[in-house]
This record gives C-alpha cells, sequence and structure tokens, in this order.
C-alpha cells in the first residue's frame, strides 16, 4: 500500500496521541489509581501503535505495543502504577516523540530501543506474572531495517533462492537521486543500464513502470543478483551523475521470510482492535467534526480573495459613476458578503494557544527534577486563538521564558519553608485577548527579582550609567535583564541567563511585532507578560507617496508626523536635523535614498512632510512628498528573488490592485 | 544535463530584438499581458520592480536589461513570462511571447563560445530548425545571484 500521501496526517495525528500520552502520564502521576486516566493513555497508544504499524513503522509500533501491554496489565490489575514506573514511561512517550520528529524529517523512524524495552517488559510483568501477549521483538529490529523491499511474489523468491544455490551474491540496493534531479526518469533507466551489465534486477520498488513515470520520491530499491563484488556495484552505478546516495546491503531471504510473518501478524491483530475502538467511538458519539487544511492552500484562497476586494472596489467605483440604483444595490451585497467572508478566512487561521501551551507541562516537570525543585503548573486561557503564524514562532521565547523561572524564580523547597511559603512553587501560564492584542502571562511566586542586584550588575556592565540608574523605574530596572549585554555567556547569574540572556526573547517577541514587560516583587514572584498582534500578516501602516510612487511605513515604527518649514531645517555637519521637541532629529530624504525620478518642473515646497520614525532610542526623519493615509495592510513577501532588499521588508496590494513597498525604517536609523 | 529518452522538448519560444529564445515550458507558469510594475529602489538595473499577479507579489526582471541589450519602451507585443525556477518565481519581460514548439533532442547543439556580446554562460544551447535559429536558456543560470553579481561588476 502506498501511505505516502497520508504522511502528514499521520504526523499531526501522532503528535496528537504523543500529547495526550504526556498529560495523561502527568495526570496519573498525581492519581494512579483513576481508571479513566489509564483507559485513556490505552487508548491512545493502542491507536498510535495501529496507525504506526499500518504506515510500516515498525519499531514505533513495537514500542506503542510495549507500552500497551503495560497499560493493558494495570487495566486488568496485574500490576499497580508506582511513582518510578512514571520515569520509565516517560522515557519511552519521549522516545517515541523522536521517532515521529525522525519521521517527520524524512526519516523511517528507526531506532535503538532497548532498554526501554527491557525496563517496560519488567514493568509489565511485575513481579510474578507472565507475560500472556506473543510480542514483537523490538530489539531485533533495527538488525532489519536496511532490508525495506516488501511483497516478493515467490517467483522472485525462487530465482533469489536458486541463484544463492548457484553462488551468485542477491543485494538489495537502494538509490537515493539528488533532490534536484530534473529527469528522475532518465536517471533510472541510466542506472538500470549499468545494473544490467553487472547482473540481473529482480524486482524494483516502486515498480518499473512507477520509475519511468517518475511516481517515486527520490529513493528506490532494488533486488539485484550479481556475481560482482559490492564495491565493483556501487562505483559503477555511482558514475552516473546526480545520485545522492548508494547503499547496498547483502538480501538475506530467511529474514525477510521472519519479517513479513511478523508484519502479518500484527496487521491480523490490529484487525481485531481496531473494530473494538470505532464501537466505543461511536457509543460514545464524540465526533470530530474538522479537517486539517494545509497552510498553504489558506494563503492561496487569501490572495485570491484580495483579488476579488480588488475588483469590488472597481466595482464599487463604476457603480456609483454609473448611477444605477440596481447595481448598486448589488453591489453593495456583494460587499456586505465579501467582507464577512474575509473575516471568515483569518479567522480560519487562527489556532488555539493550547498547542503551545500543552507541551510546558511536561517540559516544566523535567527541568523541575533537574533542578530538584517542586513546581506546580496552573494554565489559563488555553483556548484563546492565535494566528497560525504567530503560534509557530511563540513557543521558543515561552520555552526560555519558563525555564527561566523555574531556575531563577522559583526557590529551592527548604527555601520556600523559611519563607513560609508553600513548599510546591506554581508557575501560571495565562493567555487572553485584548483588544487586537494577545496577551500571554507567565507568574511565578518565587524569588522576585532583586532590584538592587540588577541595578549593580547593569552598572558595571556598562549597560546604563549611575547617573541614568537614579532616573528609572522598578519596571525599567526590571527591564535591564532583557537588555543585550547584561547576560553574556560565560557568566550564569542568579538573575538571568542559562548562558544565553534574555535579549533573545525580547528581539524575537520584538520582531514579531509584540512587546514585553516584566513586574517583580520581592519574595512574591515576578510576572513576564508579552503582547502580541493577533495576527502578522496584517499590519497597520502610513501610506506615502514619493512623486507618483506609493509606499507604506508600519505605524508601529512611527512616533509622529510633522509638517516643518524649509526654514526651520538645520544644517549639522552636513546633515540636514530639525528639532524636534528639543531633540536634534537627523532627516532622510527618501526621493534621494529611494532615487525616484523627479519631474523636470518640481517645485521645491516650502513645507517639508516628515514622518519621524523611531529604532530603539534612536529617531529619524523620513521626508516625504505627502502623506495618504492609515491603512490596514495585508503584509506580503518580495519572494525568494528579490532578497535583501535595501530598507524594504515586503509589499502589500492596494485597494487598486497596485503593489506598494513596506519601508523598514530599522534600516533608515542608523 | 538534459537527457530526454522522448527525444522533444517542449519549449515556449519568445523575441527579444532580431533573435529568438527558448525556455523550458516546464518551468513557466504563464504569460501575461503587461500590468502596472511598482520599481523597487536599490536593485540591480534589469530588476524592473514587483507586480501583482493575482494576489502574489512577483518580481518582473527586464530580459533585455538581463541580456545587456538596449532597453526599448514595451508596447502591445510586450509580454511578461512567468517563469518558476528553484523556489523562485520571477516574471521576465520579453518584446513578444510567439509560440509553443517541440524541439527534437537531436537539433540542439551546444552553444557557441560568444554569441554577440552576451555572456553566453545562460545558454544552454541552441537549436536549428528550418530557416529559426533558437537559443535555448538555462533559467537557473539567468535567474541566479551568483550571475547577477558578475553582471553588476562588469556593468559597473
Amino acid at each position: 500500500m502506498d501511505t505516502s500521501g497520508y504522511l502528514t496526517v499521520f504526523i499531526d495525528e501522532s503528535n496528537e496521541h504523543l500529547e495526550v500520552l504526556y498529560n495523561q502520564l502527568l495526570a496519573l502521576e498525581k492519581q494512579p489509581e483513576e481508571t479513566a486516566i489509564i483507559e485513556e493513555i490505552f487508548r491512545a497508544a493502542h491507536t498510535l501503535k495501529g496507525m504506526s504499524a499500518t504506515m510500516g513503522y515498525h519499531d514505533l509500533a513495537s514500542l506503542t505495543h510495549k507500552l500497551e501491554n503495560v497499560f493493558d496489565a494495570i487495566k486488568e490489575g496485574k500490576i499497580s502504577v508506582q511513582s518510578e514506573m512514571i520515569d520509565v514511561l516517560f522515557a519511552a512517550v519521549d522516545y517515541l516523540h523522536e521517532m515521529v520528529e525522525d519521521i517527520s524529517a524524512g526519516g523511517n523512524g528507526s531506532k535503538d530501543v532497548t532498554d526501554v524495552v527491557e525496563q517496560l517488559k519488567c514493568l509489565e510483568q511485575g513481579e510474578t506474572l507472565p507475560h500472556e501477549k506473543p510480542q514483537l521483538e523490538a530489539s531485533q529490529e533495527p538488525a532489519v531495517h536496511s532490508q525495506q523491499m516488501k511483497n516478493i511474489d515467490e517467483f522472485a523468491m525462487t530465482i533469489l533462492q536458486e541463484s544463492k544455490e548457484r553462488g551468485y551474491t542477491n543485494y538489495e540496493i537502494s538509490i537515493t537521486l539528488k533532490e534536484d534531479c530534473l529527469l528522475k526518469g532518465a536517471r533510472v533507466f541510466m542506472i538500470f543500464e549499468v545494473l544490467e551489465k553487472l547482473g540481473e534486477i529482480v524486482k524494483s520498488d516502486p515498480s518499473v513502470t512507477e520509475l519511468e513515470e517518475e511516481q517515486f520520491d527520490h529513493t528506490f530499491t532494488v533486488l539485484f543478483i550479481s556475481e560482482h563484488k559490492k564495491e565493483t556495484i556501487q562505483i559503477n552505478i555511482e558514475k552516473v551523475s546526480e545520485i545522492e546516495a548508494v547503499e547496498i546491503v547483502p538480501f538475506n531471504i530467511e529474514q525477510h521470510q521472519e519479517k513479513e510473518q511478523d508484519s502479518r501478524k500484527l496487521a491480523e491483530n490490529q484487525g481485531t482492535t481496531k473494530v473494538k475502538e470505532t464501537k466505543q467511538r461511536s457509543s460514545k458519539g464524540v465526533a470530530n467534526k474538522t479537517i486539517r487544511v494545509n497552510i498553504d492552500r489558506l494563503d492561496v484562497l487569501m490572495n485570491l480573495f484580495e483579488e476579488l476586494v480588488v475588483d469590488r472596489g472597481r466595482l464599487e467605483q463604476l457603480a456609483a459613476d454609473l448611477d444605477n440604483k440596481d447595481l448598486q444595490d448589488t453591489v453593495e451585497h456583494m460587499s456586505r458578503v465579501s467582507s464577512d467572508l474575509q473575516s471568515i478566512i483569518l479567522t480560519m487561521r487562527m489556532v488555539p494557544i493550547e498547542q503551545v501551551f500543552n507541551r510546558f507541562p511536561r517540559m516544566i516537570r523535567q527541568v523541575a527534577r533537574e533542578l530538584n525543585k517542586q513546581v506546580e503548573v496552573e494554565i489559563i486561557g488555553a483556548e484563546t486563538e492565535l494566528d497560525r503564524t504567530v503560534i509557530d514562532e511563540i513557543g521558543d521565547p515561552l520555552v526560555h521564558l519558563i525555564r527561566n523561572a523555574i531556575d531563577h524564580g522559583i526557590e529551592a523547597k527548604e527555601a520556600r519553608i523559611n519563607k513560609g511559603k508553600p513548599e510546591y512553587g506554581t508557575l501560571k501560564l495565562e493567555a487572553y485577548h485584548s483588544g487586537n492584542h494577545v496577551f500571554i502571562e507567565i507568574e511565578d511566586d518565587g524569588a522576585g527579582i532583586h532590584k538592587e542586584k540588577v541595578l549593580n550588575k547593569a552598572i558595571s556592565k556598562g549597560v546604563i550609567s549611575e547617573g541614568q540608574a537614579e532616573l528609572l523605574s522598578d519596571q525599567q530596572i526590571f527591564e535591564l535583564i532583557m537588555s543585550s549585554g547584561f547576560s553574556t555567556a560565560d557568566q550564569v547569574s542568579d538573575i538571568s541567563g542559562r548562558g544565553v540572556g534574555l535579549d533573545v526573547v525580547k528581539n524575537t517577541i520584538e520582531s514579531l511585532g509584540g512587546k514585553i514587560t516584566i513586574d517583580s516583587k520581592q519574595d512574591r514572584g515576578s510576572v513576564f507578560s508579552i503582547q502580541l498582534p493577533l495576527t502578522l500578516s496584517i499590519i497597520s501602516v502610513l501610506l506615502i507617496e514619493l512623486q507618483k510612487e506609493k509606499y507604506a511605513i508600519p505605524l508601529s515604527s512611527i512616533i509622529e508626523t510633522a509638517i516643518v518649514h524649509q526654514d526651520e531645517v538645520m544644517h549639522a555637519h552636513h546633515t540636514k536635523v530639525i528639532d524636534f521637541r528639543g531633540k536634534v532629529v537627523p532627516l532622510a530624504f527618501l526621493n534621494d535614498i529611494f532615487a525616484v525620478k523627479q519631474p523636470a518642473d518640481a517645485e521645491t515646497n516650502a513645507y517639508l512632510s516628515i514622518v519621524i520614525v523611531k529604532k530603539g532610542n534612536k529617531m529619524v526623519g523620513l521626508v516625504v512628498d505627502s502623506f495618504i493615509g492609515q491603512q490596514e495592510v495585508v503584509l506580503k513577501s518580495l519572494g525568494n528573488y528579490l532578497t535583501n532588499t535595501f530598507a524594504i521588508s515586503g509589499a502589500t496590494i492596494l485597494g487598486d490592485g497596485e503593489v506598494a513597498l513596506i519601508i523598514d525604517s530599522n534600516a533608515l536609523v542608523k | 544535463m538534459e537527457n530526454n529518452m522522448s527525444g522533444n522538448r517542449k519549449v515556449i519560444v519568445f523575441q527579444l530584438g532580431e533573435e529568438e529564445y527558448a525556455v523550458s515550458v516546464q518551468q513557466v507558469g504563464s504569460i501575461e499581458r503587461l500590468i502596472p510594475i511598482t520599481r523597487v529602489p536599490q536593485t540591480a538595473d534589469f530588476v524592473k520592480g514587483v507586480i501583482n499577479l493575482r494576489g502574489v507579489v512577483t518580481p518582473v526582471i527586464d530580459l533585455r536589461l538581463r541580456f545587456g541589450m538596449e532597453e526599448t519602451d514595451y508596447n502591445d507585443s510586450s509580454r511578461i513570462i512567468i517563469v518558476f525556477v528553484d523556489n523562485m518565481e520571477v516574471g521576465l519581460v520579453v518584446d513578444a511571447a510567439n509560440d509553443v514548439i517541440d524541439i527534437p533532442e537531436s537539433k540542439i547543439e551546444p552553444a557557441p563560445e560568444v554569441i554577440g556580446t552576451v555572456d553566453a554562460k545562460y545558454i544552454e544551447g541552441v537549436a536549428k530548425l528550418e530557416d529559426r535559429l533558437l537559443i535555448l536558456l538555462n533559467m537557473q543560470k539567468v535567474l541566479t545571484e551568483e550571475e547577477m553579481e558578475e553582471l553588476k561588476s562588469v556593468e559597473g
């Protein structure tokens, strides 16, 4: 069966099941007797096993099978849940996770898991119980992997058997073509020609017809009989160009037969249990009415839809010009329908933050164990929705902040008891919407940030001067721990760092158009609060004009706009500057920077239109010809061809269908 | 590099000045009439800017300028050929897009050392069909960065 089409679904679903396993194991640790949890774990493991066996990932299947056996034994009351078991179970799930990751990275999900398998077997047997089910030995698996060929018919087997008796060698050859290979079919043809000179091809996977029609990824396998040595064959194949890798292993008939039997057994096993599962589902009546859609397709939909909006704009214009009542009504109706459609398309990209939050409990458990601390997690607002693009980016900064909170925030057990706090520290993760933003807060009830220490360190590192230090508010002091240069790799302080400073977190969040603030009370704990835009694909901009060209400047970087008389422009060391609210701000003439064609009769205006932008605490005044106005636009990339374009961060499509470039003002501030 | 067993190669033929060029049909997404182009400042001369191709912002290069030919005004027969190469989607402005034809592989000869004044690296070969001479382009080479850098340095 060709399963490649199901691969993404398989990976997604596997990850979901792993998530369930992790969460339920965490729950089980707290309530070892709860049968509902045990049932849930058993179900997840069982489904995962079935799926992976169907997809041909035997290591994954056999390890889940072991896991399932343990829970089967628990369910039947043969063994009971002990706290030391949990670690082994977590380790097993970690392995499963790695295998799935390997598969999603293009591997075959194989892994040596003998140690965990042994431990699981011990668990399953408890003290005296003999194991009842026939099992697949996972420990044998690694040896089998090199042989991938399946469904070898009897005829081929006979040939292989005979050739072996006659003293020829059977090989299984896997050939991987380079990814950029243009005519795969032609390559295959050339390789076959080489092979046919050296021996005989018994079978290929995919079939010869499929290979000729290029219906394969980049790898194919052939069963090959030859009297030549492995090395000779290798060299000859490698003479063909555009080949990435050639792997030749002797083909062992006996082993192959064993493996075939095993997988058949496994398949039968599943056949019966699958049915049970569906029954359970239907009796519960919980149907998940969702479909998975590739985000690229949503992007295409969005692009097409924008085109429609552009046309809608034209229609509205036409209808107004023609002054036809019926036409106007129709166009108006269409406008309403299409704006509804637009909001639906936007919400389709939204996913609950649960996806990110869910991986934290187990991570927190792990970190807490490493550091020998007691931490409880509280998650609030996991259903809060965020744009997919934001979700993908926000995981890492959060991980960093959480580790930081456990490492430096929450005190060790004894210290907490001494301070009269509960011995379990609490880490609260909270997400909520407010206006056009999402807030994510990470709150701990730990030691808090020591103001004096931060100040002293910031001064000693030269981040701020002593004079500046006196003017700072408490919050500004806390935020110093996120400034670059505060924490360095060679010095792990007791306030920040695990080597990497929090400045990375701050940068990432700012690059997403967000903000991070810190609040803290000595011995009471700290709150890191992150504010993010709902979506990265829509931003607010100020549209400006340079002659006939239109550009957009993101509002997030604009301080304000001003109109200044030529006479107020001053010269300071070959640079034109203005006095802006008591500060000297240099001017950047966008017409010159962007080399905009000036009409011959261009008259100099007595007034300059200036957009004051900031980068950190530096400011620059961008001189433009005129302001058009503020607008929400959909951010688009310039594509893979135009990378690193100076001072341009992207583009957007305006209401009239024309493209306007988005100015990256950061590049214009020195 | 190409070794097509079928023996024929389907190409799109287009005109630049007096010469006819050909690009493999697999690399062509569509052929568009001229649409407004937004200039992108501080890019190579031959980068004309970006267009709105059905909601996708697509860069456009002027193939005449890319090949060091003289620039001409665009007219009714000018076309933008959208090509896909190495994950890049780029529009090429050409004088006219003539037709789609099959070229027998056997008619394709390697590129002569020098064709006019154009650096011949992005020319994969030439094909002589009756009285027509087609110049086959290697699109990767036409678009790759390294080549562009070279060209920039030559032009100053």
